[in-house]
């Protein structure tokens, strides 16, 4: 079954017509406006969790509903309706015409299909149909991988997540598009338990796939055997040092440094206000030569990738940072309108309850030229970070933070001592400036991103070459 | 709501049909409101009702939850057949199933949830309230230039739950909360702060004057913030970032954590944890308050439950699951928050306050940090190792001097609750978790 080019859902199950969202957003722009979308969306979620060797839960979710925005200048209308019954859409369309009051001569909007320009998740059966005993499976690998890596090893909780999502958007300008968003994950969680002393190891990973993502780095008992061997790993993690020091990041995951420092901070919203410490600064130097960042949505079965945005546009490959210069913003509609720029595909929202915004998708660095080997040789005494926990910055002030929860000191060019979680502080607009060097190792995350702003989270992807700071501030503890 | 109790009533009816041992369900609805105001003007304008419909079966002692929007009839018949599907496939679990049939279920007081005058509050109303408390932050001050705007939201939550022993019961609240967000700029560059309040009733939310004027003063005396040395002081954390660490408390306390081994208190029941002036409570039974509520997410009759008693740990918090596990009774802690699948959640959850006022904690100290927020995810429940970004004040010689940033403030969770040696008189409820001023011995500072 090709998954792009059936018709949607909504048109097939729930009979909703063309002439349908034409009366919606005609009712939507009843008050004057200058622009009105709608936003179906039909998720089912399927969740499994094994721990203490047995399947303690399973769980489907099902979310259905419609958006209804109304943008009448820089001020938005929004309600939502969680039927697809048509006084209920329509309801939900006077409750967002509320904003407008320019005219009352009423919206008439005509629909036009459009096609998708890329086809980045063509799977053979989504998620929502695969059998839950093939589930069950990966997670029973995953526990008794976890487990044979050491006696040590005395929790084991392996989870796995899909979400098969249809979206169907149609817009005031008379376009209309739709699209079916798979998503798969496996975590495994372990506790390492030792003379009392309990440590924890997390890995997981997946994409916009089915089951097939689920094989080589990413099977179950690669992912289970990271995860116990971090847990083992920090039973002898001496105290992470305090103070700034020279900081070498691995490749892949220590991306969320791009995602902090500077990704949250390049969204146009941010910008558009003068609330962002980067407003302003598009063609000036905000990083060392070494530095080309780039956001690209079009990633084939990425977890942050998207055909198309949740505003109906293409997502594109968007450079922030081309050779340390600072090129530009992510844009959603409301605001590239606002600032004459052009959509970058990056108008994205948690569900049809929420209003989008400018949002990142993939944002990573490209690789350069140092090996990665060389670039620790180089090091005299600083930190080896390589895995990371969660972060996040004061997009006004331009500080950002992201905890390393793996780690090493580097003494004399070696690798020594693993050092316990420590949180990393910097400050956005300056910290790339410090790369003193670039990997050839680019690498990908393995699809675990979440990216909150304004109480909604969405899927994002990171990626980084090995790379070298001169000097970031690690807050240990050891003085 | 009596919609809701017949639409659960259904669904029970439904699932003994389809051959359950026992199950419940639980059925929200939220009844919402939500304006953003942003340099005078409205941003943007919400308003919805958005409903939830959460099941859990048993098949013996096997499970499976389910959760849908779409309470369509159809809909919801073919999740109640297939969610009973999948508990034939998952596994057998001593521990599973409905609170014990023993436990009341009549105890459910009128806790003062409801104030009925919101909504006699005109949609032009509740903009204005936004309007107001950012033009008292604008006006405040010529370094406030601009503003990530002011925000009201209200809403009206129902709830109602049964299950197969016949338990049949639903309650309702109204909340609101005001929010406030001005950006101040110097030559230093600028920064941001917030102030907000939150409430049930009317009566107990903050004007909204005092929530502009409470954040233009935080956000004013954080302009030239700067780093400083890496050093290891006394540290006074503000009602907001205490509130913090009264949620790492909380993760560490609740009952998954506890037969997991995944938490830096497991074992610990009787011990001293913290200091001796330390009490904290989860009491659902406040009046009026944020976390308030009759019965938890599984039936079981809220109550109060001493966690920590002058620095003695007494209790972990349970829902139906936990506390068979770790063979103790339910605490009616039980949340079916999101999945539908019931984890541990907080009613009132905080720290009594002491005999200090903030004013006296930070005059007792001769050299320290005010802190005044925190950011990052540098805190580890199993270890309770905690590193996390912070801005806050200089105190030096009792009184605050200057601002500082980009710094870090670490230490391991025991240790500094066992190292509390001030408690403010200052409890804020902004949610279920609140805190007062504290002051902690000494912790290690990383900056320049």
């Amino acid at each position: 079954m090709e998954t792009t080019n059936n018709k949607s859902v909504f048109f097939e199950k729930y009979n909703v017509t063309t002439r349908d969202l034409e009366t919606y957003l005609g009712e939507a722009l009843s008050r004057g406006g200058d622009y009105a979308d709608l936003f179906f969306e039909y998720r089912i979620n399927h969740s499994v969790v094994l721990e203490e060797q047995i399947v303690k839960s399973a769980t489907k979710g099902i979310s259905l509903g419609v958006g209804v925005r109304v943008v009448s200048g820089e001020k938005t209308g929004y309600a939502y309706s969680d039927s697809l019954e048509r006084e209920h859409i329509l309801k939900a369309a006077r409750t967002a015409a509320f904003i407008a009051n320019t005219s009352s001569e009423g919206g008439r909007v005509g629909i036009q299909p459009l096609e998708h320009t890329h086809n980045l998740y063509s799977i053979p059966v989504v998620p929502a149909d695969l059998e839950i005993m093939e589930k069950i499976a990966l997670l029973t690998e995953a526990d008794q991988a976890a487990r044979a890596y050491d006696s040590r090893i005395k929790q084991v909780q392996a989870s796995y997540i899909d979400e098969t999502k249809h979206v169907l958007i149609a817009t005031s300008d008379g376009r209309s598009t739709w699209d079916l968003q798979p998503m798969v994950r496996l975590n495994v969680m372990c506790i390492a338990e030792e003379n009392g002393q309990r440590q924890s190891g997390y890995q997981g990973g997946g994409g916009r796939r089915g089951l097939d993502a689920f094989t080589g780095d990413l099977s179950p008992a690669v992912l289970a055997t990271e995860s116990a061997r971090q847990a083992i790993l920090q039973l002898r993690a001496v105290d992470a040092p305090a103070g700034p020091m020279e900081v070498v990041l691995g490749p892949g995951w220590p991306g969320i440094l791009l995602h902090e420092a500077i990704g949250h901070g390049l969204e146009a919203d941010f910008n558009r206000k003068g609330t962002s410490a980067f407003s302003g600064l598009v063609g000036k130097k905000v990083a060392s030569e070494l530095c080309t960042v780039v956001d690209d949505g079009t990633l084939p079965y990425r977890r942050g990738s998207l055909n198309v945005d949740d505003e109906g546009n293409p997502t594109h490959e968007t450079v922030l940072i081309e050779k340390g210069v600072l090129q530009g913003y992510l844009q959603d509609r409301l605001s590239s309108k606002l600032m004459k720029a052009a959509p970058s595909g990056n108008g994205r929202r948690q569900s049809y309850e929420h209003i989008p915004m400018p949002r990142m998708t993939n944002t990573f660095m490209l690789a350069g030229e140092s090996a990665p080997e060389d670039i620790i040789k180089s090091v005299r005494r600083g930190l080896y970070a390589v895995h990371f926990g969660g972060g996040q910055v004061d997009i006004t002030s331009g500080k950002f933070v992201f905890s390393a929860s793996e780690a090493y000191l580097i003494e004399d060019g070696k690798i020594t001592s693993p050092v316990k979680g420590a949180t990393l502080i910097g400050d956005g607009p300056t910290v790339l400036r410090q790369v003193t060097a670039v990997g050839n190792d680019l690498k990908l995350d393995q699809g675990v991103g979440i990216c909150g702003k304004d109480g909604q989270t969405i899927p994002v992807g990171v990626g980084l070459p090995t790379i070298k700071i001169r000097e970031i501030t690690v807050g240990g503890t050891n003085r | 709501m009596q919609q809701l109790k017949d639409t659960a009533e259904h669904v029970i009816a439904r699932a003994k049909k389809n051959g359950v041992t026992a199950a419940d369900v639980m059925i929200r609805e939220d009844d919402t409101f939500s304006v953003t105001v942003r340099m005078g003007e409205v941003e943007t304008l919400k308003e919805a009702v958005s409903r939830g419909l959460l099941l859990r079966v048993f098949l013996g002692k096997r499970t499976a939850t389910s959760n849908t929007s779409d309470l369509s009839q159809a809909a919801v018949d073919r999740l109640v057949d297939e969610t009973v599907q999948m508990a034939r496939l998952t596994s057998e679990d001593d521990s599973g199933g409905l609170p014990a049939e023993s436990i009341p279920r009549t105890d459910f007081p009128n806790l003062d949830l409801v104030d009925p005058t919101w909504e006699q509050l005109a949609p032009e109303e509740r903009i204005s309230w936004a309007v107001r408390a950012e033009k008292a932050a604008l006006s405040a001050d010529k370094a406030i230039v601009n503003s990530e705007g002011s925000s009201f939201e209200q809403a009206h939550s129902r709830v109602a739950l049964a299950n197969t022993l016949g338990f049949a019961g639903a309650y309702e609240g109204t909340s609101a909360g005001l929010f406030c967000g001005p950006i101040a700029e110097s030559g230093g560059g600028k920064q941001r702060d917030y102030w907000v309040t939150a409430a049930r009733h009317r009566k107990n939310m903050e004007s909204p004057e005092d929530v502009g004027r409470k954040a233009a003063q935080r956000v004013l005396r954080r302009l030239d913030a700067r780093k400083i040395a890496t050093c290891q002081i006394p540290i006074v954390f503000d009602p907001l970032t205490a509130r913090s660490l009264l949620n790492h408390l909380f993760d560490a306390v609740a009952g998954n954590s506890i037969y997991r081994r995944s938490s830096f208190l497991v074992d610990k029941i009787g011990q001293t944890i913290a200091a001796p002036e330390i009490t904290v409570v989860d009491d659902a039974r406040l009046p009026g308050g944020l976390g308030s509520a009759p019965f938890d997410d599984e039936g079981v009759p809220t109550q109060t439950t001493p966690i920590i008693e002058n620095g003695v740990l007494r209790n972990y918090l349970h829902s139906a699951y936990t506390a068979r596990k770790l063979g103790t009774r339910p605490t009616g802690n039980g949340s079916r928050a999101g999945s539908g699948v019931v984890t541990i959640g907080p009613t009132n959850f905080y720290l009594k306050a002491g005999k200090y006022s903030p004013e006296e904690i930070i005059s007792s100290v001769k050299d320290g940090l005010y802190v005044v927020e925190l950011i990052g995810f540098g805190v580890n429940t199993v270890t309770g190792d905690y590193s996390r970004g912070a801005v806050g004040l200089r105190i030096e010689n009792g009184k605050l001097t200057y601002p500082v940033h980009e710094i870090t403030i670490a230490g391991n969770l025991l240790e500094m609750f066992k190292n509390v040696e001030m408690i403010g008189n200052d409890v804020t409820f902004l949610g279920s978790i609140a805190a007062p001023t504290l002051k902690i011995g000494k912790m290690v500072i990383s900056g320049e």
